[in-house]
Protein backbone atom coordinates (compact mmCIF):
# COMPACT_ATOMS: atom_id res chain seq x y z
CA UNK A 1 0.00 0.00 0.00
CA UNK A 2 1.34 3.44 -0.87
CA UNK A 3 1.62 6.01 1.88
CA UNK A 4 -1.18 8.53 2.42
CA UNK A 5 -2.21 11.13 4.94
CA UNK A 6 -5.03 10.02 7.23
CA UNK A 7 -7.82 12.33 8.40
CA UNK A 8 -10.55 11.88 10.95
CA UNK A 9 -13.09 14.68 10.27
CA UNK A 10 -15.75 15.44 12.86
CA UNK A 11 -18.50 16.38 10.41
CA UNK A 12 -19.63 15.91 6.81
CA UNK A 13 -18.63 19.51 6.10
CA UNK A 14 -15.11 18.93 7.40
CA UNK A 15 -14.91 15.74 5.35
CA UNK A 16 -16.08 17.56 2.21
CA UNK A 17 -13.45 20.26 2.71
CA UNK A 18 -10.76 17.55 2.78
CA UNK A 19 -12.15 15.54 -0.15
CA UNK A 20 -10.09 17.25 -2.82
CA UNK A 21 -7.75 16.06 -5.57
CA UNK A 22 -6.43 12.55 -5.04
CA UNK A 23 -8.08 12.13 -1.64
CA UNK A 24 -10.47 9.23 -1.02
CA UNK A 25 -13.29 8.68 1.44
CA UNK A 26 -13.02 5.62 3.69
CA UNK A 27 -16.18 3.95 4.98
CA UNK A 28 -15.89 0.34 6.20
CA UNK A 29 -12.76 -0.21 4.14
CA UNK A 30 -13.88 -3.68 3.05
CA UNK A 31 -13.31 -2.79 -0.58
CA UNK A 32 -10.99 0.19 -0.39
CA UNK A 33 -8.30 -1.24 1.91
CA UNK A 34 -7.83 -4.26 -0.36
CA UNK A 35 -7.85 -2.02 -3.43
CA UNK A 36 -5.09 0.08 -1.90
CA UNK A 37 -3.06 -3.02 -1.01
CA UNK A 38 -3.20 -4.03 -4.66
CA UNK A 39 -2.25 -0.46 -5.57
CA UNK A 40 -5.33 -0.21 -7.74
CA UNK A 41 -5.98 2.89 -5.66
CA UNK A 42 -3.20 5.11 -4.30
CA UNK A 43 -4.94 8.07 -2.70
CA UNK A 44 -2.92 10.98 -1.35
CA UNK A 45 -5.29 11.32 1.59
CA UNK A 46 -7.74 9.03 3.35
CA UNK A 47 -10.77 10.67 4.88
CA UNK A 48 -12.31 8.35 7.44
CA UNK A 49 -16.07 8.80 7.71
CA UNK A 50 -16.19 6.28 10.58
CA UNK A 51 -16.27 8.78 13.42
CA UNK A 52 -18.91 11.12 12.00
CA UNK A 53 -21.81 10.41 14.34
CA UNK A 54 -24.91 11.37 12.35
CA UNK A 55 -23.92 9.29 9.31
CA UNK A 56 -24.98 5.98 10.87
CA UNK A 57 -28.46 4.88 11.83
CA UNK A 58 -31.84 3.75 10.52
CA UNK A 59 -35.14 5.64 10.44
CA UNK A 60 -38.47 4.21 9.39
CA UNK A 61 -41.70 6.19 8.98
CA UNK A 62 -44.02 3.70 7.29
CA UNK A 63 -43.50 5.16 3.82
CA UNK A 64 -39.75 4.86 3.65
CA UNK A 65 -36.75 3.42 5.43
CA UNK A 66 -33.76 5.74 5.59
CA UNK A 67 -30.36 4.17 6.09
CA UNK A 68 -27.40 6.38 7.02
CA UNK A 69 -24.39 6.00 4.73
CA UNK A 70 -22.17 4.58 7.50
CA UNK A 71 -24.74 2.03 8.66
CA UNK A 72 -23.09 -1.40 8.61
CA UNK A 73 -24.64 -4.28 6.67
CA UNK A 74 -25.09 -6.21 9.95
CA UNK A 75 -27.12 -3.37 11.47
CA UNK A 76 -29.52 -3.32 8.53
CA UNK A 77 -29.76 -7.13 8.55
CA UNK A 78 -30.68 -7.20 12.25
CA UNK A 79 -32.76 -4.02 12.47
CA UNK A 80 -36.28 -4.69 13.78
CA UNK A 81 -37.51 -1.59 11.89
CA UNK A 82 -36.12 -2.77 8.55
CA UNK A 83 -37.37 -6.33 9.09
CA UNK A 84 -40.84 -4.97 9.73
CA UNK A 85 -41.03 -2.39 6.92
CA UNK A 86 -38.97 -4.07 4.16
CA UNK A 87 -37.98 -7.60 5.15
CA UNK A 88 -36.39 -8.12 1.73
CA UNK A 89 -33.92 -5.30 2.44
CA UNK A 90 -32.88 -6.81 5.78
CA UNK A 91 -32.49 -10.18 4.08
CA UNK A 92 -30.36 -8.64 1.31
CA UNK A 93 -28.02 -6.99 3.82
CA UNK A 94 -27.71 -10.33 5.62
CA UNK A 95 -26.62 -12.03 2.38
CA UNK A 96 -23.66 -9.74 1.73
CA UNK A 97 -20.27 -11.42 2.01
CA UNK A 98 -19.72 -13.00 5.41
CA UNK A 99 -20.45 -11.93 8.97
CA UNK A 100 -17.06 -10.25 9.48
CA UNK A 101 -17.49 -8.23 6.27
CA UNK A 102 -21.05 -7.32 7.32
CA UNK A 103 -19.73 -5.99 10.65
CA UNK A 104 -17.66 -3.37 8.81
CA UNK A 105 -19.08 -2.82 5.31
CA UNK A 106 -21.53 0.05 4.87
CA UNK A 107 -24.54 0.90 2.75
CA UNK A 108 -22.95 4.14 1.48
CA UNK A 109 -19.67 2.42 0.59
CA UNK A 110 -21.43 -0.31 -1.31
CA UNK A 111 -23.57 2.08 -3.34
CA UNK A 112 -20.70 4.51 -4.06
CA UNK A 113 -18.52 1.62 -5.18
CA UNK A 114 -21.24 0.23 -7.51
CA UNK A 115 -19.57 -3.12 -8.05
CA UNK A 116 -21.38 -4.89 -10.92
CA UNK A 117 -22.04 -7.85 -8.60
CA UNK A 118 -22.97 -5.90 -5.47
CA UNK A 119 -26.31 -6.45 -3.74
CA UNK A 120 -27.33 -3.01 -2.45
CA UNK A 121 -27.63 -1.40 -5.91
CA UNK A 122 -30.43 -3.88 -6.70
CA UNK A 123 -32.37 -2.73 -3.63
CA UNK A 124 -31.74 0.93 -4.42
CA UNK A 125 -33.08 0.56 -7.95
CA UNK A 126 -36.02 -1.77 -7.22
CA UNK A 127 -37.18 0.19 -4.16
CA UNK A 128 -36.93 3.47 -6.07
CA UNK A 129 -34.62 4.88 -3.45
CA UNK A 130 -33.42 8.45 -3.09
CA UNK A 131 -29.71 8.93 -2.47
CA UNK A 132 -28.91 12.00 -0.40
CA UNK A 133 -25.44 13.52 -0.55
CA UNK A 134 -23.80 16.63 0.89
CA UNK A 135 -24.66 18.35 -2.41
CA UNK A 136 -28.22 17.20 -3.14
CA UNK A 137 -30.43 14.24 -3.96
CA UNK A 138 -30.45 11.62 -6.70
CA UNK A 139 -33.23 9.35 -7.87
CA UNK A 140 -32.14 5.74 -8.12
CA UNK A 141 -32.83 5.69 -11.87
CA UNK A 142 -30.27 8.46 -12.39
CA UNK A 143 -27.59 7.26 -10.00
CA UNK A 144 -25.91 4.10 -11.36
CA UNK A 145 -24.01 4.97 -14.53
CA UNK A 146 -21.98 1.88 -15.40
CA UNK A 147 -19.33 -0.46 -14.09
CA UNK A 148 -18.00 1.06 -10.82
CA UNK A 149 -19.37 4.46 -11.84
CA UNK A 150 -22.16 6.57 -10.39
CA UNK A 151 -23.52 10.09 -10.71
CA UNK A 152 -21.44 11.18 -7.70
CA UNK A 153 -19.08 14.07 -8.40
CA UNK A 154 -15.48 14.06 -7.17
CA UNK A 155 -15.43 14.21 -3.37
CA UNK A 156 -19.23 14.09 -3.12
CA UNK A 157 -20.35 12.29 0.05
CA UNK A 158 -23.42 10.07 0.35
CA UNK A 159 -25.09 10.83 3.67
CA UNK A 160 -28.14 8.54 3.51
CA UNK A 161 -30.33 6.39 1.30
CA UNK A 162 -34.16 6.35 1.56
CA UNK A 163 -35.81 3.18 0.35
CA UNK A 164 -39.56 3.30 -0.46
CA UNK A 165 -41.64 0.73 1.39
CA UNK A 166 -43.27 -1.62 -1.13
CA UNK A 167 -46.42 -3.69 -0.71
CA UNK A 168 -44.25 -6.78 -1.03
CA UNK A 169 -40.78 -7.55 -2.27
CA UNK A 170 -38.05 -10.16 -2.36
CA UNK A 171 -34.43 -10.48 -3.39
CA UNK A 172 -32.94 -13.72 -4.63
CA UNK A 173 -29.31 -14.16 -5.46
CA UNK A 174 -27.31 -16.85 -7.16
CA UNK A 175 -24.10 -16.52 -5.19
CA UNK A 176 -20.60 -16.97 -6.39
CA UNK A 177 -19.71 -19.71 -3.91
CA UNK A 178 -16.24 -18.30 -3.25
CA UNK A 179 -16.87 -14.55 -2.93
CA UNK A 180 -20.64 -14.61 -2.17
CA UNK A 181 -21.05 -11.72 -4.61
CA UNK A 182 -24.02 -12.11 -6.98
CA UNK A 183 -23.48 -14.01 -10.21
CA UNK A 184 -27.04 -12.86 -10.73
CA UNK A 185 -29.33 -11.25 -8.17
CA UNK A 186 -32.89 -10.08 -8.82
CA UNK A 187 -34.87 -7.72 -6.59
CA UNK A 188 -38.61 -7.61 -7.27
CA UNK A 189 -40.74 -4.94 -5.60
CA UNK A 190 -44.50 -4.62 -5.96
CA UNK A 191 -45.85 -1.15 -5.16
CA UNK A 192 -49.45 -2.20 -5.86
CA UNK A 193 -50.01 -1.61 -9.55
CA UNK A 194 -46.46 -0.77 -10.47
CA UNK A 195 -43.67 -3.29 -10.15
CA UNK A 196 -39.94 -2.68 -10.29
CA UNK A 197 -37.44 -5.42 -11.14
CA UNK A 198 -33.74 -4.75 -10.68
CA UNK A 199 -31.01 -7.12 -11.85
CA UNK A 200 -27.47 -7.12 -10.46
CA UNK A 201 -24.46 -9.27 -11.31
CA UNK A 202 -25.62 -9.93 -14.85
CA UNK A 203 -24.49 -6.77 -16.61
CA UNK A 204 -21.78 -4.10 -16.22
CA UNK A 205 -24.07 -2.37 -13.71
CA UNK A 206 -27.46 -2.93 -12.11
CA UNK A 207 -30.40 -2.49 -14.53
CA UNK A 208 -34.21 -2.68 -14.61
CA UNK A 209 -35.93 -5.47 -16.52
CA UNK A 210 -38.75 -3.67 -18.33
CA UNK A 211 -40.47 -6.75 -19.83
CA UNK A 212 -40.73 -8.37 -16.44
CA UNK A 213 -41.96 -5.18 -14.80
CA UNK A 214 -44.76 -4.94 -17.35
CA UNK A 215 -45.79 -8.56 -17.02
CA UNK A 216 -45.74 -8.46 -13.23
CA UNK A 217 -47.66 -5.17 -13.23
CA UNK A 218 -50.45 -6.95 -15.10
CA UNK A 219 -50.29 -10.03 -12.89
CA UNK A 220 -47.96 -10.45 -9.93
CA UNK A 221 -47.32 -14.17 -10.23
CA UNK A 222 -44.30 -16.41 -10.91
CA UNK A 223 -45.71 -17.58 -14.26
CA UNK A 224 -45.74 -13.99 -15.50
CA UNK A 225 -41.94 -13.99 -15.70
CA UNK A 226 -41.23 -17.71 -16.16
CA UNK A 227 -41.07 -17.41 -19.94
CA UNK A 228 -39.54 -13.97 -20.31
CA UNK A 229 -36.06 -14.33 -21.74
CA UNK A 230 -33.35 -11.84 -20.85
CA UNK A 231 -31.28 -10.76 -23.87
CA UNK A 232 -27.64 -11.86 -23.67
CA UNK A 233 -26.27 -8.78 -25.44
CA UNK A 234 -23.99 -6.76 -23.20
CA UNK A 235 -24.18 -9.16 -20.26
CA UNK A 236 -21.01 -10.11 -18.37
CA UNK A 237 -19.13 -13.17 -19.49
CA UNK A 238 -16.22 -14.34 -17.38
CA UNK A 239 -14.68 -17.40 -15.76
CA UNK A 240 -17.60 -17.59 -13.33
CA UNK A 241 -20.43 -17.62 -15.84
CA UNK A 242 -21.09 -17.01 -19.54
CA UNK A 243 -23.52 -14.34 -20.73
CA UNK A 244 -25.87 -17.11 -21.84
CA UNK A 245 -25.88 -18.64 -18.38
CA UNK A 246 -26.38 -15.29 -16.70
CA UNK A 247 -29.29 -14.49 -19.02
CA UNK A 248 -30.89 -17.79 -18.07
CA UNK A 249 -30.34 -17.06 -14.38
CA UNK A 250 -32.13 -13.71 -14.63
CA UNK A 251 -35.38 -15.49 -15.47
CA UNK A 252 -34.88 -18.17 -12.82
CA UNK A 253 -33.98 -15.68 -10.08
CA UNK A 254 -36.88 -13.38 -11.03
CA UNK A 255 -39.36 -16.24 -10.85
CA UNK A 256 -38.01 -17.31 -7.47
CA UNK A 257 -38.09 -13.72 -6.21
CA UNK A 258 -41.78 -13.42 -7.13
CA UNK A 259 -42.49 -16.75 -5.41
CA UNK A 260 -40.66 -15.51 -2.32
CA UNK A 261 -42.48 -12.17 -2.34
CA UNK A 262 -45.82 -14.00 -2.37
CA UNK A 263 -44.94 -16.23 0.58
CA UNK B 1 4.70 9.77 8.62
CA UNK B 2 4.54 8.22 12.06
CA UNK B 3 1.32 8.80 13.93
CA UNK B 4 0.03 7.56 17.26
CA UNK B 5 -2.84 5.14 17.65
CA UNK B 6 -4.29 4.29 21.05
CA UNK B 7 -6.58 1.37 21.69
CA UNK B 8 -7.36 -1.34 24.20
CA UNK B 9 -6.09 -4.82 23.41
CA UNK B 10 -7.13 -7.71 25.63
CA UNK B 11 -8.12 -5.28 28.35
CA UNK B 12 -4.86 -3.32 28.35
CA UNK B 13 -4.55 0.22 27.01
CA UNK B 14 -1.81 0.47 24.43
CA UNK B 15 -0.43 3.29 22.36
CA UNK B 16 1.82 2.66 19.39
CA UNK B 17 3.59 4.75 16.77
CA UNK B 18 2.72 3.56 13.28
CA UNK B 19 2.72 4.69 9.70
CA UNK B 20 -0.73 5.85 8.64
CA UNK B 21 -1.04 2.98 6.18
CA UNK B 22 -0.44 0.31 8.86
CA UNK B 23 -3.06 -2.43 9.14
CA UNK B 24 -4.64 -3.40 12.45
CA UNK B 25 -3.25 -6.92 12.07
CA UNK B 26 0.28 -5.51 11.74
CA UNK B 27 -0.07 -3.60 15.00
CA UNK B 28 -1.34 -6.74 16.71
CA UNK B 29 1.35 -9.07 15.38
CA UNK B 30 4.40 -6.84 14.99
CA UNK B 31 4.04 -3.99 17.45
CA UNK B 32 2.30 -5.96 20.20
CA UNK B 33 3.85 -9.34 19.31
CA UNK B 34 0.49 -11.09 19.67
CA UNK B 35 1.14 -13.65 16.95
CA UNK B 36 -1.92 -15.80 17.66
CA UNK B 37 -3.78 -13.69 15.11
CA UNK B 38 -2.73 -15.09 11.73
CA UNK B 39 -2.51 -13.74 8.22
CA UNK B 40 -3.64 -16.33 5.70
CA UNK B 41 -4.68 -14.53 2.57
CA UNK B 42 -4.20 -10.82 3.29
CA UNK B 43 -7.16 -10.22 0.96
CA UNK B 44 -10.23 -10.43 3.29
CA UNK B 45 -11.09 -13.97 2.20
CA UNK B 46 -9.84 -16.48 4.80
CA UNK B 47 -10.73 -15.06 8.23
CA UNK B 48 -7.48 -16.24 9.89
CA UNK B 49 -6.93 -12.64 11.04
CA UNK B 50 -10.35 -12.37 12.75
CA UNK B 51 -10.32 -10.44 16.02
CA UNK B 52 -13.08 -8.88 18.07
CA UNK B 53 -13.35 -5.10 17.74
CA UNK B 54 -15.87 -3.42 20.05
CA UNK B 55 -17.52 -6.81 20.51
CA UNK B 56 -17.78 -7.72 16.82
CA UNK B 57 -15.71 -10.20 14.83
CA UNK B 58 -13.84 -8.41 12.04
CA UNK B 59 -10.98 -9.17 9.67
CA UNK B 60 -7.97 -7.27 10.98
CA UNK B 61 -6.14 -7.50 7.63
CA UNK B 62 -8.84 -5.29 6.11
CA UNK B 63 -8.87 -2.54 8.71
CA UNK B 64 -6.39 0.30 9.09
CA UNK B 65 -4.92 0.60 12.55
CA UNK B 66 -6.19 4.20 12.50
CA UNK B 67 -9.76 2.92 12.18
CA UNK B 68 -9.28 1.16 15.52
CA UNK B 69 -8.43 4.35 17.44
CA UNK B 70 -10.16 4.11 20.82
CA UNK B 71 -11.50 0.63 20.06
CA UNK B 72 -11.68 -2.31 22.42
CA UNK B 73 -9.92 -5.16 20.65
CA UNK B 74 -9.75 -8.78 21.80
CA UNK B 75 -7.42 -11.31 20.20
CA UNK B 76 -7.17 -15.06 20.73
CA UNK B 77 -4.59 -14.39 23.48
CA UNK B 78 -7.27 -12.59 25.48
CA UNK B 79 -10.04 -15.18 25.57
CA UNK B 80 -8.71 -17.71 28.11
CA UNK B 81 -8.76 -16.87 31.81
CA UNK B 82 -5.60 -15.46 33.39
CA UNK B 83 -4.94 -18.80 35.09
CA UNK B 84 -4.95 -20.54 31.70
CA UNK B 85 -8.44 -22.05 31.92
CA UNK B 86 -9.69 -22.22 28.33
CA UNK B 87 -12.72 -20.22 27.16
CA UNK B 88 -15.76 -22.48 26.63
CA UNK B 89 -15.35 -22.14 22.84
CA UNK B 90 -11.66 -23.06 22.97
CA UNK B 91 -12.49 -26.03 25.17
CA UNK B 92 -15.14 -27.15 22.69
CA UNK B 93 -12.63 -26.99 19.79
CA UNK B 94 -10.26 -29.18 21.83
CA UNK B 95 -12.97 -31.61 22.90
CA UNK B 96 -14.43 -32.02 19.40
CA UNK B 97 -11.09 -32.00 17.63
CA UNK B 98 -12.09 -28.90 15.67
CA UNK B 99 -8.61 -28.36 14.27
CA UNK B 100 -5.74 -30.10 12.57
CA UNK B 101 -2.81 -27.80 11.76
CA UNK B 102 -4.39 -24.99 13.80
CA UNK B 103 -3.62 -22.17 11.39
CA UNK B 104 -7.25 -21.15 10.92
CA UNK B 105 -8.22 -21.84 14.53
CA UNK B 106 -7.69 -18.43 16.18
CA UNK B 107 -9.92 -16.82 13.54
CA UNK B 108 -12.46 -19.61 13.80
CA UNK B 109 -12.65 -19.25 17.58
CA UNK B 110 -12.89 -15.43 17.51
CA UNK B 111 -15.69 -15.55 14.95
CA UNK B 112 -17.45 -18.39 16.78
CA UNK B 113 -17.45 -16.54 20.11
CA UNK B 114 -19.09 -13.51 18.52
CA UNK B 115 -21.60 -15.68 16.64
CA UNK B 116 -22.51 -17.67 19.77
CA UNK B 117 -23.44 -14.50 21.67
CA UNK B 118 -26.50 -14.13 19.43
CA UNK B 119 -26.97 -17.88 18.75
CA UNK B 120 -27.07 -19.81 22.03
CA UNK B 121 -28.30 -22.96 20.33
CA UNK B 122 -27.40 -22.71 16.63
CA UNK B 123 -28.44 -25.19 13.96
CA UNK B 124 -25.81 -26.82 11.75
CA UNK B 125 -27.02 -24.65 8.87
CA UNK B 126 -26.61 -21.46 10.91
CA UNK B 127 -23.10 -22.46 11.93
CA UNK B 128 -22.07 -23.26 8.36
CA UNK B 129 -23.39 -19.88 7.19
CA UNK B 130 -21.54 -18.14 10.03
CA UNK B 131 -18.32 -19.72 8.73
CA UNK B 132 -18.62 -18.22 5.24
CA UNK B 133 -15.72 -15.89 6.02
CA UNK B 134 -13.41 -18.49 7.57
CA UNK B 135 -11.49 -20.96 5.44
CA UNK B 136 -9.89 -24.14 6.73
CA UNK B 137 -7.58 -26.14 4.49
CA UNK B 138 -7.40 -29.18 6.76
CA UNK B 139 -10.49 -30.30 8.59
CA UNK B 140 -13.30 -30.31 6.04
CA UNK B 141 -15.20 -28.19 8.62
CA UNK B 142 -17.18 -31.08 10.09
CA UNK B 143 -15.60 -31.02 13.55
CA UNK B 144 -15.42 -27.24 13.56
CA UNK B 145 -19.19 -27.15 13.10
CA UNK B 146 -19.62 -29.65 15.95
CA UNK B 147 -17.27 -27.68 18.18
CA UNK B 148 -19.09 -24.39 17.59
CA UNK B 149 -22.46 -25.99 18.35
CA UNK B 150 -21.14 -27.38 21.61
CA UNK B 151 -19.21 -24.20 22.44
CA UNK B 152 -22.28 -22.03 21.90
CA UNK B 153 -24.34 -24.20 24.24
CA UNK B 154 -21.58 -24.14 26.84
CA UNK B 155 -21.34 -20.35 26.59
CA UNK B 156 -25.11 -20.05 27.00
CA UNK B 157 -24.91 -22.26 30.08
CA UNK B 158 -22.44 -19.75 31.52
CA UNK B 159 -19.37 -21.95 31.22
C1 LIG C 1 -14.87 -11.16 1.31
C2 LIG C 1 -15.82 -10.09 0.82
C3 LIG C 1 -17.04 -10.49 0.33
C4 LIG C 1 -17.95 -9.53 -0.14
N1 LIG C 1 -19.15 -9.96 -0.61
C5 LIG C 1 -20.05 -9.05 -1.04
C6 LIG C 1 -21.33 -9.46 -1.51
O1 LIG C 1 -21.67 -10.64 -1.50
N2 LIG C 1 -22.18 -8.51 -1.96
C7 LIG C 1 -21.86 -7.18 -1.93
O2 LIG C 1 -22.68 -6.38 -2.31
N3 LIG C 1 -20.67 -6.76 -1.46
C8 LIG C 1 -19.77 -7.66 -1.01
N4 LIG C 1 -18.55 -7.22 -0.55
C9 LIG C 1 -18.27 -5.78 -0.54
C10 LIG C 1 -18.73 -5.14 0.78
O3 LIG C 1 -20.14 -5.07 0.81
C11 LIG C 1 -18.14 -3.75 0.95
O4 LIG C 1 -18.38 -3.47 2.29
C12 LIG C 1 -18.71 -2.65 0.11
O5 LIG C 1 -18.63 -2.87 -1.24
C13 LIG C 1 -17.96 -1.36 0.34
O6 LIG C 1 -18.38 -0.81 1.50
P1 LIG C 1 -17.36 -0.23 2.54
O7 LIG C 1 -18.16 0.43 3.59
O8 LIG C 1 -16.44 -1.28 3.00
O9 LIG C 1 -16.63 0.91 1.69
P2 LIG C 1 -15.10 1.28 1.45
O10 LIG C 1 -14.34 0.09 1.03
O11 LIG C 1 -14.58 2.04 2.61
O12 LIG C 1 -15.28 2.28 0.23
C14 LIG C 1 -15.65 1.83 -1.05
C15 LIG C 1 -15.68 3.01 -2.02
O13 LIG C 1 -16.80 3.85 -1.77
C16 LIG C 1 -16.38 5.18 -1.48
N5 LIG C 1 -17.27 5.66 -0.40
C17 LIG C 1 -17.45 5.05 0.79
N6 LIG C 1 -18.38 5.70 1.51
C18 LIG C 1 -18.81 6.74 0.76
C19 LIG C 1 -19.79 7.76 0.95
N7 LIG C 1 -20.52 7.84 2.07
N8 LIG C 1 -19.97 8.67 -0.04
C20 LIG C 1 -19.24 8.59 -1.19
N9 LIG C 1 -18.31 7.64 -1.43
C21 LIG C 1 -18.09 6.72 -0.47
C22 LIG C 1 -14.93 5.07 -1.10
O14 LIG C 1 -14.22 6.26 -1.38
C23 LIG C 1 -14.46 3.91 -1.96
O15 LIG C 1 -14.16 4.34 -3.25
C24 LIG C 1 -17.62 -8.15 -0.08
C25 LIG C 1 -16.39 -7.75 0.44
C26 LIG C 1 -15.49 -8.71 0.89
C27 LIG C 1 -14.17 -8.26 1.44
S1 LIG D 1 -5.71 -12.72 6.39
FE1 LIG D 1 -7.43 -11.48 6.76
S2 LIG D 1 -9.02 -12.55 5.82
FE2 LIG D 1 -7.27 -13.75 5.31
S1 LIG E 1 -6.86 -26.67 10.85
FE1 LIG E 1 -5.42 -26.33 9.28
S2 LIG E 1 -6.34 -24.67 8.20
FE2 LIG E 1 -7.86 -25.22 9.59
Amino acid sequence: MHAFKYHRPASVNDAAALAKGEAKLLAGGQTLVQTMKLRLASPSDIIDLGTIKDLAGIKSDGKSVTVGAMTRHAEVAHSADVKKAIPALAALAGMIGDRQVRAMGTCGGSIANNDPAADYPAAVLALNATITTNKGKYEADKFFKGMFTTALGAGEIITSVSFQVPKRAAYTKFKNPASRFAIVGVFVADFGGSVRVAVTGAGPAVFRQADMEKALGAKFAPESVANIKQKQDGLNSDMHASAEYRAHLVTVMARRAVEAALR
Amino acid sequence: MAVKVSLKVNGKSVSVEVEERTLLVTVIRENLRLTGTHVGCDTAQCGACTVSMNGKAVKSCSILAMQAEGADVMTIEGVAKADGTLHAMQAAFKEHHGLQCGFCTPGMVMNAIDFAKSHPNPSEQEIREALEGNLCRCTGYHNIVKAIGAGAKAMAAGK
